[in-house]
């Protein structure tokens, strides 16, 4: 297969694509003076700009790579990863979105804290977001990594590793000099572009197959039926159509996983800060709503992307590609296009990489800076300018642990770290965002209990995970020290973060603030007294 | 930072308990709760009524239905439909029952600020 590759190709079209990036962040940045500007845009985006990009943040490597080569190699069961990543979007636009943008300034934490005592729980909003953040960052670079390999046609750790610290050095570039504002236009260029590429990969799948999607499916079960993984299972290939490949012998982890994937979105700190950057919750809705149709259509591509890798290419071809499961879109794309193709679908690959960490970036730099160092150490009264100082040397210093940390998790399975970030944020953020919205007797410690304890038990349950020892492909391979049977831990940890913020309200006194809890309710739905967009 | 952060020390301001206690802001969260909630409910069960006849009813799934297309393809593709449709349904009742009410409420405490 990457004997017909063309790296000089591959690179050149990257780097085009990078510089006018580079060029669009250097032009949106001008007026980046004061901390609105650099964190929230100047509130300056309209619905659609911002749905534009919260498709761009969401549609991550996972999402393109991730889903087609599940579905290329597991079939039916990788689409729950679509259907589960897309249904989330409901509890973000019914209960979340509007009334975190009427209630907050720039990060989870500010809604948290609005009426709660704000060290604890903002310390403990940002160290989820911390958490979050870098698991997903994580995840992101260890699926660049894998990919390189393939797409650059590059081979070994150590050049793996330069690409990965290339792409963290770009990253810090891009965060550093364009803040939020040039973040977000690189996420609308770059979703125009995966949404764009992946449109035209499948009408020329469908066309193909002379757009009936039944022979489709037929070419793609006979693919598997004659492949050494069906073999070796012993299926045949209408396997591949029917759910069970993947999850048949653990159901249950399924219903985990189904579980985090539909209540994390709504608590993934990245996706939230996006709602600050427009100027009104009217559009904020708009922006969700625009979302929801860009991200739907895009899950119905990779669902005929999957189905056409795994007809097209084969399921044996794509496992012993250099990126694995990862490798299974862009080798579609050779198969269909030849190495422009590859190309470009690489290059808009690359793309959605770098823009993915850069927006997970500025979010964590925003949580400690704002977070952390304005509103805890100096009791909301930072020197001025020192805040936005402190987010810029935040961003290198994340910048530098991405870099390592995607070094060091070469190899390992992308879409647990995905789904990781996933439970993490449905245990630890979700339940303390509904309650602080729509519970007026919740208290801090009922938050701090339930961050605290739903980010503590998802974390023991992954340690002890067999995704981490002991199962099929162990992140640490040779030892088996797991007792938790099921490789997502949503189906305990999600309950004990709900449960853990009931039990810590009801059990101790209510003594917050009676007036605060009405001032956040009549704002939250009403929108008054939130932050306008800032003027120039 | 300090500046627009909500003041809890001084009276100054509106009388959020009152304008939360009064009969036009009840009937706005009414409305809302009453719209979300039950709404929010309704494709969280059919969600995972999806996710566990995946889960356990494999055969079931593999019903074909037209040509190689099978009925758990179907109901994957119905979770499609159904958030689209859910999310109209909510822009609609947002921007009919919900903003001109909340409106007024807003431009009612602005009124009272000044």
């Amino acid at each position: 297969m990457t004997a017909e590759n063309n790296p000089v190709l591959n690179i050149a079209i990257f780097l085009a694509f990078v510089l006018v990036t580079l060029v669009i962040v250097f032009r949106a940045s001008r007026n980046n003076r004061s901390a609105a500007d650099y964190y929230a845009a100047g509130r300056s985006f309209t619905g659609p700009q911002n749905g534009i990009a919260i498709s761009g943040d969401y549609l991550s490597a996972a999402s393109f790579l991730g889903i087609c080569g599940a579905i290329a190699v597991n079939g039916y069961d990788g689409f729950l990863y679509s259907i589960g990543f897309l249904v989330a979007w409901l509890v973000a636009l019914l209960l979340v979105a509007e009334l975190m943008r009427n209630t907050g300034k720039f990060t989870m934490a500010d809604v948290l804290s609005f009426r709660l005592k704000q060290g604890p729980v903002r310390t403990a909003a940002a160290v989820t977001t911390l958490v979050v953040c870098f698991f997903y960052l994580l995840a992101q670079m260890a699926g660049a990594g894998g990919l390189v390999a393939l797409l650059l046609g590059l081979n070994g750790p150590v050049a793996i590793g330069i690409v990965i610290a290339v792409v963290g050095v770009l990253m810090i570039l891009y965060v550093l000099i364009g803040g939020m504002k040039g973040t977000t236009w690189v996420q609308i260029v770059k979703a125009c572009l995966l949404v764009g590429g992946a449109a035209i990969m499948t009408v020329w799948v469908l066309a193909v197959n002379g757009f009936d999607f039944s022979a489709l499916l037929q070419k793609a079960a006979e693919t598997f039926g004659a492949s050494q993984k069906a073999a070796d299972a012993g299926l045949d290939g209408a396997a591949l159509l029917a759910p069970g490949l993947q999850y048949g012998a653990n159901p249950l982890d399924f219903v985990s996983l189904a579980l985090a994937l539909v209540l994390g979105t709504a608590g993934l700190p990245h996706v939230l800060m996006r709602f600050y950057t427009v100027p009104s919750a009217k559009e904020a809705r708009r922006s969700v709503v625009w979302a929801i149709w860009i991200i739907g259509a895009f899950y119905l591509f990779t669902l005929v992307l999957g189905y056409g890798a795994a007809a097209l290419v084969g399921p044996d071809a794509i496992l012993a590609a250099p990126g694995g499961v990862n490798s299974a879109a862009p080798l579609l794309a050779l198969q269909l296009g030849g190495p422009v193709l590859l190309g470009i679908i690489s290059a808009v690959a690359f793309a959605t990489i770098l823009a993915v960490v850069a927006g997970l970036t500025i979010t964590a730099a925003t949580s400690l800076a704002h977070d952390i160092y304005a509103s805890v150490i100096k009791k909301g009264k930072p020197e001025p300018g020192r805040e936005v100082k402190v987010a810029r040397w935040t961003v290198v210093g994340i910048g530098i642990l991405a870099i390592i940390g995607g070094i060091a998790a070469q190899g390992q399975n992308v879409a647990f770290l995905v789904a990781l970030a996933f439970a993490v944020a449905a245990s630890a953020n979700l339940p303390t965002i509904l309650f602080s919205l729509f519970w007026r007797r919740f208290t801090t410690r009922g938050a701090v209990w339930s961050m605290v304890g739903g980010l503590a038990s998802a974390l023991i349950l992954i340690i002890f995970s067999p995704a981490v020892s002991g199962g099929p492909t162990p992140m640490i391979p040779g030892v088996d020290f797991h007792w938790f049977p099921l490789s997502n831990p949503g189906i305990v940890s999600i309950p004990v973060g709900f449960l853990l913020g009931i039990i810590g309200t009801l059990s101790g006194p209510s003594k917050e603030d009676r007036r605060v809890a009405a001032e956040m309710e009549v704002r939250s739905m009403t929108g008054h007294g939130a932050e306008k967009a800032s003027d120039h | 930072m300090s500046d627009s952060a909500p003041d809890r020390s001084a009276a100054r301001g509106p009388d959020y308990e009152a304008v939360a206690a009064s009969e036009p802001f009840q009937r706005l969260r009414r409305r809302h709760r009453g719209f979300v909630f039950p709404l929010a409910v309704l494709f969280l069960v059919w969600y995972f009524v999806y996710v566990l006849l995946a889960a356990y009813a494999h055969d079931f799934m593999a019903t074909p239905v037209i040509g190689n297309v099978n009925l758990g393809l179907l109901l994957g593709l119905g979770q499609f439909v159904t958030t689209f449709v859910i999310t109209m349904a909510y822009v609609r009742f947002a921007n009919r029952r919900m903003d001109p009410e909340a409106t007024a409420i807003r431009h009612e405490l602005e009124e009272a600020e000044k």
